[in-house]
């Protein structure tokens, strides 16, 4: 795969010749490589530059994190400003761009604009946060178990599977239920604590692939210690799919936020957040719908954005799987 | 084991290195698996002796011990299910085995390195040679990520691999064959170690490439005064490097010989089998020898001489006694140094 990609014959030869050519020019032992070095990343980004998808979802990602970084670039308004008397529920003024009546008032007479904006901070803090901790955790977990095996694998994945079993929207709201003020970093951790088994099953396997490997032998052979074993020659090889599961999770974690919050036991007031706000816009359904469907909105582009993003980063690392 | 008391007195080291110890001696190797199906033993009282600047060829067909005993001395056996009930491995005179997980692995690399059969799959694919080649000297000399680019270049050079200065930062994938040994070869190189165990390590390697590697091998080792443990079962690519030969067979040394006399004169119907086995051009036309039936099966070698049940010569003898090593001699009785032959007729086999 990687030799194909990376000679591409741009003369108008017969492909029989062109695979000839990449063979050749991989077996000469004599002169500089035929093209860059190009590792399994660089290979990757060679991929990524040129998937739509990739492109699309990207730039997506990217105006999100603006956003949830600096609101106050995109609008005046503060999603806190109620104004009952002049703004209960006023309908959207879909020609009015990036002024805060563009997508109407909600039953607070707070403009809905400036809510979504303010909110993406919260989801997207959601996403990340979790997705970083279950990495980190999960990660380690099933590397100890996979490399070590025994007694270390046992206890381990033992663990694995108890977590495993509580289901992840019970589990959550019988932890998040016990706080009273529920922020951001309440919900993430109780995510987090919920939902690293995934990745740590992940990592364990591929752990378990790579240890037999002759590299690792070869490198224990010439006097590498156990934990330059795991860092240097283990994990980047086993990095790929951990990779692939934690970028599609992350969609997975802001709708799991959404959906808390939506059945009030996630992000409350006043933090502003998207689930919260299409909890609060129930009660106006019939007669004011664009209150829930602004937010809603917000919420499916930023779970399909996340999800594109992951879906082409596993074609890119493992081509195999497409 | 009286068998084993024997072996060792008879092919006796051919001078000893530092401080009156040998390079490497390993003294009555035994290593055996528990699996499934009972226990393997794959290896049953081996000895051996290598000298600074000395070539041992251990040669044998797969599962007759030969890289499960280099396994042993480079302590990356997997354990379990392997097992190591008996035997020595001494460095320098100090048994390895009953040294702490720490000391053996200061000795890897510094003093003992292995080059591997398959280099394409032991090299880290996601790093690139230079860092590989480098790590060696980070790891255990503590040079700065600069220096030890350096020292990887000159590394690479050594070894004869072209433009080594542009290609330092390649992957593992972007090299031939041939020159991803050579990588191996100067991994196994960096530190300049006592000796090297090659396992197999033209095994994977197209023919013309093969002599090109063994030279190079050779060439160093000389240079360095390395001791050679050569791990084959080409019996043409041990003839030019090699000083002595071991021949295995089901975990027992079967027949030591200097390796010229081996292939003249074998003492042990086994090896007489492999050398006939070699397809020869004057030869043509006539049907190839092959040795009949298969290797034992390690979970039940069979009594007596391993070899018996697939050995022409065999008799009743060989079906219940196992041979001993023993020191094999002219016909008029005077001595064969080095010589050996774990094989109840070896006075029939040699001269007859």
């Amino acid at each position: 795969m990687p030799e194909k990609t990376a000679t591409t014959p741009e003369t108008d030869v017969t492909v029989e010749a062109a695979t000839a050519a990449a063979v050749d020019a991989s077996v000469t032992d004599t002169g500089p490589a035929p093209d860059k070095a190009r590792s399994l990343w660089s290979d990757a980004w060679h991929d990524l530059r040129r998937n739509p998808l990739f492109l699309v979802s990207a730039v997506l990602i990217f105006i999100l994190l603006v956003i949830a970084a600096f609101p106050s670039l995109f609008t005046s308004a503060s999603p806190r400003d109620a104004d009952l008397v002049n703004h209960y529920l006023q309908a959207p003024n879909w020609s009015h761009f990036f002024s805060p009546d563009w997508f109407g008032y909600d039953g607070q007479g707070r403009s809905i604009y400036a809510r979504v904006l303010y909110g993406a901070r919260a989801s997207i803090m959601v996403g990340v946060g979790v997705t970083v901790l279950v990495t980190l955790l999960g990660t380690l977990v099933g590397m100890l178990a996979g490399y070590f095996g025994g007694w270390v694998d046992t206890l381990l994945s033992r663990l694995t599977d108890v977590f495993f079993g509580i289901p992840f929207l019970l589990g959550a709201l019988v932890i998040l239920t016990s706080f009273e003020k529920r922020e951001v970093w309440v919900v993430i951790l109780a995510l987090a604590f919920l939902g690293w088994t995934q990745i740590a099953r992940v990592a364990r396997g591929s752990v378990i692939t790579i240890k037999q490997a002759d590299y690792v032998v070869a490198a224990k052979a010439l006097g590498a210690s156990t934990s330059r074993i795991l860092v240097k020659h283990i994990l980047p090889n086993a990095l790929a799919p951990i990779i692939v599961v934690a970028t599609i999770a992350l969609g997975g974690y802001i709708a799991a936020e959404a959906t808390l919050s939506f059945l009030g036991i996630g992000l409350t007031e006043p933090t502003v957040s998207w689930g919260v706000d299409v909890s609060s816009a129930r009660e106006q359904l019939r007669n004011a719908p664009h209150v829930l469907i602004v937010p809603s909105v917000m919420v499916s582009i930023t779970v399909l954005s996340f999800l594109m993003f992951g879906d082409a980063v596993r074609n890119a690392l493992d081509p195999k799987l497409r | 084991m009286t068998i084993i008391d024997k072996a060792a007195e008879a092919p006796a080291p051919r001078g000893a290195g530092e401080n009156g110890h040998p390079l490497l001696q390993v003294r009555d190797l035994h290593v055996e698996f528990h699996t499934r199906d009972g226990v393997a033993k794959a290896v049953n009282g081996v000895n051996y002796t290598v000298d600074a600047g000395e070539t041992l060829a251990v040669l044998g067909e797969s599962g007759s011990g030969k890289s499960v005993t280099a396994q042993a001395i480079m302590g990356i056996l997997d354990m379990p299910p392997g097992r190591i009930p008996k035997g020595e491995i001494l460095f320098r005179g100090e048994d390895m085995l009953t040294m702490s997980s720490d000391e053996r692995r200061r000795l890897r690399g510094r003093k003992i390195a292995m080059i591997f059969q398959d280099a394409l799959s032991s090299l880290n694919p996601v790093l690139s040679v230079g860092y590989q080649l480098g790590e060696m000297f980070r790891v255990h000399q503590g040079l700065s990520k600069k220096d030890a680019k350096a020292k990887a270049i000159e590394l690479m050079d050594r070894v004869k691999i072209p433009a080594a200065r542009a290609r330092v930062n390649d992957y593992p994938h972007q090299f031939s064959g041939g020159m991803r040994q050579r990588i191996m070869i100067a991994m196994a190189l960096a530190l300049e170690p006592d000796l090297i165990i090659a396992d197999e390590p033209t095994t994977a390697l197209d023919v013309t490439v093969q002599a090109q590697v063994m030279e190079l091998l050779a060439e160093l080792q000389r240079e360095y005064n390395m001791g050679l443990i050569l791990i084959t079962h080409d019996l043409g690519v041990v003839a030019d490097v090699a000083d002595k030969i071991a021949v295995m067979y089901a975990g027992r040394i079967v027949e030591t010989a200097p390796v010229h006399e081996l292939y003249k004169r074998p003492a042990h119907p086994y090896t007489r089998g492999l050398l006939d086995s070699i397809p020869r051009l004057d030869q043509k036309g006539q049907e190839l020898y092959a040795i009949k039936g298969l290797p034992p099966n390690l979970t039940r070698i069979p009594t007596g001489c391993a070899f018996n049940p697939r050995c022409p010569k065999a008799d009743d003898l060989c079906r219940t006694e196992i041979p001993a090593l023993a020191p094999v001699t002219e016909q008029d009785g005077s001595e064969l140094p080095g010589r050996g032959s774990a094989c109840h007729f070896w006075k029939e086999t040699i001269h007859g």
